[in-house]
């Protein structure tokens, strides 16, 4: 038939895998037309607000609220006291703690909750706020974790005084939470003990916070009549926040409602349950009223959660030419003063043991301990999977740490320990099974690409010149090979709360052949509703463009365990595949029916079935929607829907490398990068422009780590940095170009081959910047300096090698 | 990150913003741009209950070049970047003007506001004493003008009385060669250490020189010792040195999150040295 469109024509109209399609949320968002949780306006709508400790540690003795409750328009002033009746002064934390809703009896942390103002105007709370008398009787602070294990350290948490047994095994101190291992400790010992060479160092990864442009926050409505309550809020994962809700209050589940609106980034910070969340729902069911709180920049960097403070230290032992023979890590984890990390219940420590990297290390060992401190809580997953930032770091400073031991050219190091293309599936000595992995391929077009040899070359010349006062500048030349470990996580090993991480996807394809999709995940920016389109348009052959994408509302979405640890792609990513497929086996029956033929005469051709051999003969997806819900067939219910419950086999393990060259003035302690490269392999790529923009997404929030950004407190525990002057937001000009590239290893056991992207650049990109950083000094005799590199930080390691004459 | 209640006043004319001054004492603040006041209210570091803008008083903006160059303190920062006039007779102004916040913050902050803030932190107050400004202050009892060099005492302190305006600032049309040098950790930020430096050459010597630093004491710091240890030299590597060993004896640094006092004191140096050479090519 002379007008049937070519196959090429259909498929690009599809607008499926692999096609860098445009937005489609940004045409709301680059108009001001987004609705975010602070949008929310209901008719009778009440403010809260909360007076926060100005100490670190202390005694409350009292608080008087008189004087706040005599100003008009104030509500009430909750405390501790009067949550503590509904048992919901303190509530449980992702991590089997459990962690004080409002201040009981005292404070650990500067910023922390102390009591919440209900007010009839945003204003109004904020001046009762400064009218709530707080008596505290300050005690020792201590912000060292290592400080906070000596013997006759204050005791942080006296809720938990002679409790020996954890949520994870044996507490051996009183700021002691858990020790976690995995791996051989005997075994890489002893590998490193009879090794020819061993590298030893500590190397700490700072605590710093994800800091997405929208703060935290909610509307609590409860409506008195229907006993329905509904939570609209900048929720990571609103199916789990409906559930920790329902157990919280003892409303039944089907009467809360949450709903996650246009959240302005997450990063992390929006997974885990905040007071603010608790103190508003209990003041609309005490007021009947809908509560707002939504939380200023200050409290989101001091009070909400943080990243990362991980203190790491590895010994890592080679052979003469450098083959890597076994690692050993120990890990001081400051949790600060409740251990509310938002990792999988069994792994406290995350993935932290994905920290063998890309390399194929026979014997591994690694430990983590994890101690209170006066700090907020948190240790997030700050766009990484749990822990694997921390992990990559490790592992891309230790081999950077033994190249210089070795002598040896830290590219080369790398290549010869890689795991092996014919290796995958490939299984590490801390357990993890590889999926796939082509790393030296990737890693030869890297070097090739930024011209390594030459680089080197010049960057020699360069330290001869400055060694003949010719030039105050070196040259850095930072590499990474990476491997993360995402997409969590099957259920059998991997659950939130009790909650296997599964995710969902719904389809119902409507009559005309349009579609509606709705997945148990939530965009916070990563672009969602344009990409799983995409996926189920190469599914079903409808095209993307008709397709809606909807998520975040728990009352019409299908439970899923929310977007975090690049999982979106790896697992709600595969129930879309998976749904489509059900859809694709009813709409091969209908159409069978329709051609009449057998079901097996059928093949799938782009955006329809067709008889074998008679390419004449077909039916179009769009003809049977259309069928399906306007003919009687028999033995096939009407309608076209389907949804899928996935349950991932494994993992999935992008990888990727990043070159980072960077010019470095020794006397003021100035950075510019002059050249960025970086090459990402995630599977099958289904929208190379959105992993473009998450590439340099990622990227810029990995230069702030490396280069600035930390949560720094002073001995009495103040934040120091708790405004964006002081806490590094890098700008469009503070940002290098990004040359980006990739290589394409599908993931064998993902429907469509894909593994996640959105994390890898902050993964990958924080050892880039800091290895680079160290690298320029290398010539100079530097092993290791910790991060931030920020001017003065850089300028002292320059003073301490003696560059400043 | 919310303000204490405050009453807002828009006056039209300065006799007027001088009686509310006077009717509510230090109850009361001006208001020019904003963008240094407004952070401090919502910080409710600053809670004035009376809130004076200036925005409604068109006399006080503006630039007048001649020998003497003539800007009013309502004059935005991004209007002294824009300014033609001003580019070819005192180009040091916009080449500081663009090292200040950012675009939003500059169109908005004013000369003035930056002058009479008293932030250590700011960039006009320095420049103004390295091209020997004057300010000229309107209060209940008249009109006067005040040196830049004796204006300013501590930490948001000045010599500017509480019911005075701060109309204008003037100064002698600079010569020579000039330089704006600044580090600070990002765009937006305040100077780690900041240097304004004007140098007229005569026969391949420096006649006149004139050395201000910037966020290194708690007022802006004159340096006459640097400008002295210049003067009469070739500008060659060592009277660089000797006005950077000058100026470190003027500056007293306090460490806080851009870093310690040594390295403030080291980069004060390297960027003195720096505007000094530029400055220098330029004479
Ligand atoms: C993010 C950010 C970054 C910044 N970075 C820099 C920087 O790098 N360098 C820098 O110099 N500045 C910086 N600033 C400050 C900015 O330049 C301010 O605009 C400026 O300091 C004050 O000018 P204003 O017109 O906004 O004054 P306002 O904030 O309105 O007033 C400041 C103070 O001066 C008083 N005042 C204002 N005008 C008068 C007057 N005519 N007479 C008497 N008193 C008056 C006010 O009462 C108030 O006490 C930054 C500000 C922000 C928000």
């Amino acid at each position: 038939m002379k007008d049937l469109p070519d196959t090429e024509e259909r498929k690009a109209g599809l607008k499926g895998l692999g096609c860098s399609r445009k937005r489609v949320e940004d045409a709301r968002f680059t108009q001001g037309k987004g609705n975010y949780v602070d949008d929310i306006k209901m008719a009778g709508m009440l403010h809260g607000d909360f007076v926060r400790s100005p100490y670190a540690h202390a005694r409350v003795k009292s608080i008087n609220a008189e004087a706040a409750l005599a100003l008009p328009g104030v509500i009430a002033v909750l405390t501790a006291k009067d949550l503590e009746p509904l048992g919901l002064h303190w509530m449980p934390t992702l991590a089997g703690d459990k962690q004080m809703v409002l201040a009981d009896g005292k404070v650990l942390f500067q910023g922390q909750e102390v009591a919440f103002v209900v007010a009839t105007d945003r204003y109004i709370a904020a001046d009762a706020v400064d009218l709530v008398e707080v008596d505290y009787e300050d005690l020792p602070v201590v912000v060292d974790p290592f400080k906070a294990q000596d013997p006759d350290a204050p005791v942080l948490r006296e809720d938990l005084e002679g409790v020996t047994e954890g949520a994870h095994g044996p507490r051996r101190h009183h700021n002691h939470i858990f020790t976690w291992e995995a791996g051989d400790e005997a075994g890489a010992n002893a590998a490193i003990d009879g090794a020819e060479v061993v590298a030893e160092e500590t190397i700490y990864y700072h605590r710093t916070h994800p800091c997405p442009l929208e703060t935290c926050g909610c509307v609590a409505s409860m409506d008195k009549v229907n006993g329905k309550l509904t939570l609209y809020g900048t929720f990571q994962a609103p199916h789990v926040v409906r559930t920790v809700a329902s157990l919280l209050s003892g409303i039944d589940e089907h009467n809360i409602r949450v709903v996650s609106p246009d959240i302005g980034g997450g990063f992390g910070n929006k997974v885990g349950v905040y007071p603010g969340y608790v103190c508003s729902i209990v003041a609309t069911i005490v007021t009947g009223k809908p509560v707002k709180w939504v939380e200023d920049r200050m409290e989101n960097l001091m009070a909400t959660a943080f990243a990362r403070d991980y203190w790491m230290t590895g010994r890592i032992g080679a052979t003469k030419d450098g083959r890597i023979t076994g690692l050993h890590a120990h890990v001081t984890a400051d949790h600060g003063a409740f251990d509310a990390c938002a990792d999988p219940t069994k792994f406290p420590a995350g993935f932290f043991h994905i920290c063998t990297g890309s390399y194929d290390i026979p014997a591994a060992y690694c430990a983590v301990d994890g101690i209170y401190t006066n700090k907020a809580p948190g240790g997030v997953a700050y766009r990484c999977s749990f822990r694997v930032t921390e992990a990559a770091y490790f592992i891309e400073r230790m081999i950077e740490v033994l190249a210089i031991k070795l002598g040896m050219d830290a590219a080369e190091l790398r290549a010869k320990n890689f795991i092996r293309k014919e290796q995958f599936p490939y299984t590490s000595a801390l357990g993890w099974e590889y999926d796939s992995g082509d790393y030296h391929t990737a890693w030869d077009k890297a070097l090739k690409a930024v011209g390594y040899e030459a680089l080197r070359k010049e960057q020699a010349e360069r330290v001869e010149a400055f060694k003949r006062g010719e030039t105050r500048k070196l040259l850095g030349i930072g590499l990474t090979h990476f491997t993360e470990i995402v997409g969590a996580g099957p259920v059998k090993n991997c659950d939130i709360l009790g909650m296997g991480m599964f995710d969902s996807c719904e389809i119902r394809i409507h009559p005309t052949g349009s579609a509606i999709a709705r997945l148990g995940t939530i965009s916070q920016g990563q672009g969602h509703a344009t990409t799983f389109a995409q996926i189920l348009a190469s599914e079903i052959g409808i095209s993307a463009d008709k397709i809606t994408v909807e998520e975040g509302d728990t009352d019409t979405a299908p439970y899923g365990l929310g977007t975090y640890g690049s999982r979106s792609t790896p697992v709600a990513g595969a129930a879309t595949a998976m749904a489509g497929r059900k859809i694709r086996a009813k709409a091969q029956m209908i159409a069978a029916y329709l051609l009449e033929v057998h079901d097996d005469d059928l093949e799938w051709d782009i955006d329809r079935f067709v008889v074998k051999g008679a390419p004449e003969r077909f039916k179009t997806m769009a003809e049977i929607a259309y069928a399906s819900y306007n003919q009687a067939i028999p033995g096939v219910e009407p309608g076209l829907e389907a949804v899928s419950y996935y349950d991932p086999p494994n993992m999935t393990y992008p990888f990727g490398a990043y070159i980072c060259v960077m010019e470095i003035d020794v006397d003021t302690g100035e950075h510019e990068i002059r050249q960025f490269y970086a090459l990402d392999d995630c599977g099958t790529r289904i929208n190379p422009m959105i992993i473009e923009g998450q590439v340099h997404g990622g990227l810029t929030e990995a230069l702030a780590i490396a280069m600035g950004q930390e949560i720094a407190y002073d001995d009495i525990g103040n934040v120091k940095t708790g405004t964006l002057m002081d806490f590094f937001l890098p700008t469009a000009w503070e940002t290098p170009h990004y040359t980006t590239d990739h290589t394409e290893t599908p993931s064998p056991h993902h429907p469509i081959g894909a593994k996640g992207v959105g994390e890898s650049p902050n993964v990958g990109g924080v050892p880039a910047f800091s290895n680079a950083v160290h690298d320029a000094f290398r010539a100079f005799g530097l092993t290791q300096t910790h991060m931030p590199h920020d001017h003065w930080r850089i300028w002292k390691t320059a003073r301490d090698l003696g560059l400043h004459g | 990150m919310i303000p204490s209640t405050f009453e807002y006043h828009r006056p039209d004319d300065l006799a007027a913003v001088i009686a509310l001054l006077q009717e509510h004492g230090d109850e009361a603040r001006v208001v020019a741009g904003g963008h240094s006041l407004i952070p401090m209210m919502k910080l409710r570091m600053a809670d004035p209950a009376h809130l004076i803008d200036l925005q409604g008083l068109s006399d006080l903006k503006g630039i007048e070049i001649g020998d003497v160059i003539r800007i009013g303190a309502m004059t935005t920062q991004a209007e002294i970047i824009d300014h033609d006039g001003l580019a070819e007779a005192a180009p040091i102004m916009a080449e500081a003007a663009r090292q200040i916040a950012d675009p939003q913050v500059r169109n908005l902050g004013t000369v003035g506001g930056n002058i009479a803030n008293g932030d250590p932190g700011n960039d006009m107050p320095g420049l103004m004493q390295c091209l020997d400004a004057r300010f000229t202050l309107v209060g209940p009892d008249g009109t006067r003008e005040v040196a830049a060099r004796d204006f300013y005492e501590a930490a948001y302190v000045t010599t500017r009385e509480e019911e005075e305006v701060l109309t204008a600032v003037s100064f002698d049309r600079p010569r020579g060669g000039y330089a704006y040098e600044k580090q600070k950790r990002k765009i937006g930020d305040y100077a780690t250490a900041a240097a304004a430096v004007q140098i007229v050459a005569e026969g391949g010597r420096v006649s006149a020189a004139s050395v201000a630093m910037t966020n290194l004491s708690d007022v802006p710091v004159f340096s006459a010792a640097a400008g002295a240890a210049l003067e009469g030299t070739a500008c060659g590597e060592e009277a660089v040195q000797a006005a950077v060993a000058a100026m470190l004896g003027d500056i007293d640094p306090m460490e806080d999150n851009r870093g310690p006092v040594e390295f403030k004191k080291h980069v004060a140096g390297v960027i003195l040295a720096r505007a000094i050479v530029r400055a220098w090519s330029r004479a």
